[in-house]
């Protein structure tokens, strides 16, 4: 079986960078990773920026709808993901707008964060 | 005290703050791949200019020395900042110009580079009051607290807005590119709306901060100049250029000496200026010639019309009305109808534009000029009692003074007319 965990956190409850407590919060976040690791379990994860970053596409009647921010809409649940490798946001997009339920619900695009 | 060089060396600088920051800025992206570094390296370098200037004088190529200095601004940041590191690829490629640039520095002309931003500003990922926002401070170079009044927002809010922007572009990595060819026409849509919005916000509100908004008429004209003049031979863009010229034209009559607003019907019409008319018109005839009409072409069609006409009594309806028509095929939205049920009770009668509003209601009724139109309508129909009614309405749901004084004053004028 295969699960994917979603994490969600309202913004600010977790510790903000450039304090003494986000320093370990991110030591906790590499201790349980390795575990996973250890334990063979992990296929893929990675860190989002925040939801500033998001763009949300749609595509209706065959066009395609691009969105500033994330997705809202309460009604429609998380049915799946891809993780893309992409050049830009516009290559994002153009895949995104692949995906079939793009036609009937919506797609969020979120960039990677990475720690360098 | 300050000297004649300071003076001097000030006016330089805002003149070319005026005239060049977008292709400074422009040119600054493209090197350094990130929109903050290159406004924050590009306002040191300003900063310097003016201490230098006033000091020595201007440099032969003022342009070519804020380039080279912004450049060096930067790498004086990222030397400076914490991820040092991370930026070493930038920071090499930095040193690479450097070594070039001191052989050409005299015969230094730089390249445009406005297209990608223009482009880069109006990406369908940021939000329209991002949009506007970034194409005003980047390729206008208008400052944080201008665009702010022109917007009625505070320069908090403005500046958050834009750094916000800026921080999308980076981190989801909105590209900094001319779109491929399969996507230029719906970019350049968007490139159209900003700048018509823009415009819109100029021409069509005035209150307390009039003069800045008229501004923004002429900042939207400028940039659509800039387009035109980027990407030639684009039926829409020069329809655009054309709509936005005729308007203009009219400007000035527009506003009687209170500041309040005078009907197309009453204004001075041989106060137009002759000048941007016959611009507008050749571009419009231009930009016919593709056969590729589109919503900014019709509606510059429609104000070529009003501008031709010697009255409003002669003005052709007919023809105004089929331009309408096609209008709506384009672009379903009911203001249009709205519109066109005015030329038609130029054309014929008001009567039969009341006909036709009637079903417009249940889609406008949010929509303080349909109540004004409407109003306007039964007033020329003689239905004093109902007219007064809608105008009653229409004041209800104005907040902006001229609009508001200008309805105020034709409900007077009716009542006293009819007393």
């Amino acid at each position: 079986m295969k699960y994917l965990a979603l994490i969600y956190a309202a913004p600010g409850a977790s510790p903000i960078p450039d304090t003494p407590e986000f320093g370990a919060y991110l030591g906790e976040y590499e201790t349980t990773t390795n575990t996973y690791i250890k334990d063979n379990i992990m296929l893929a994860g990675e860190a989002l920026q925040d939801t500033n970053t998001a763009t949300t596409v749609r595509v209706r009647n065959g066009k395609l709808e691009t969105m500033d921010g994330p997705f809202a809409e309460t009604k429609e649940q998380l049915g799946g993901f891809y993780l893309f490798e992409c050049k830009n946001i516009d290559e994002a997009i153009k895949y995104a707008a692949m995906i079939p339920d793009a036609k009937y619900g919506t797609v969020e695009v979120r960039p990677i964060m990475s720690f360098d | 005290m300050i000297g004649k060089q300071q003076i001097l060396a000030h006016e330089a600088i805002e003149k070319l703050v005026r005239e060049q920051w977008g292709k400074l800025l422009a040119c600054l992206i493209a090197h350094l791949d990130d929109f903050q570094l290159a406004e924050d390296a590009l306002q040191d370098a300003l900063e310097s200019a003016f201490l230098h200037w006033s000091k020595n004088g201007l440099p032969r190529s003022p342009v070519a020395w804020l380039l080279q200095t912004a450049r060096r601004k930067a790498i004086d940041r990222i030397r400076r900042s914490n991820n040092f590191k991370s930026k070493q690829q930038q920071y090499q490629h930095l040193l690479e110009l450097e070594k070039d640039d001191i052989q050409s520095e005299e015969t230094y002309e730089i390249s445009d580079e406005r297209l990608r931003l223009i482009f880069t500003c109006c990406h369908p990922a940021l939000d329209k009051k991002s949009q506007i926002a970034l194409t005003l401070r980047t390729i206008g170079g208008l400052k944080v607290d201008e665009i702010a009044k022109a917007y009625l927002v505070n320069k908090e809010t403005m500046a958050q807005r834009l750094v916000r922007a800026k921080r999308k572009i980076k981190l989801a990595k909105i590209p900094y590119d001319i779109p491929t060819s399969n996507q230029i026409t719906e970019r350049i849509d968007v490139v159209l709306s900003v700048i018509y919005l823009i415009f819109n916000e100029g021409y069509f509100s005035s209150n307390s901060t009039g003069q800045i908004r008229t501004n923004l008429s002429n900042e939207a004209l400028r940039m659509i100049r800039i387009l035109d003049s980027l990407k030639p031979s684009q039926p829409e863009i020069e329809g655009l250029l054309a709509l936005i010229l005729l308007h203009i034209s009219r400007i000035n009559t527009r506003q009687n000496l209170n500041g309040e607003m005078i009907k197309l019907e009453f204004q001075d019409r041989p106060s137009w200026d002759k000048k941007l008319i016959n611009e507008g018109i050749k571009t419009l005839h231009a930009a016919l010639r593709h056969a590729r009409p589109g919503p900014y072409q019709i509606q510059a069609a429609i104000s070529a019309i009003h501008a031709q006409a010697k009255t409003h009594k002669t003005t052709d309806w007919g023809e105004i009305i089929l331009l309408y028509d096609e209008l709506y095929k384009l672009q379903k939205n009911p203001v249009i109808l709205l519109n066109k049920s005015v030329a038609i009770s130029y054309f014929s009668n008001a009567k039969n534009a009341l006909k036709m509003i009637d079903e417009l209601e249940s889609d406008l009724y949010n929509y303080q000029p349909f109540y004004a139109t409407k109003a306007d309508l039964l007033r020329r129909n003689m239905q004093i009692g109902l007219a007064k009614e809608n105008y009653l309405k229409a004041i209800s749901m104005t907040t902006e003074q001229t609009t508001r004084t200008f309805l105020e004053n034709q409900l007077k004028e009716m009542l006293n007319s009819t007393l």
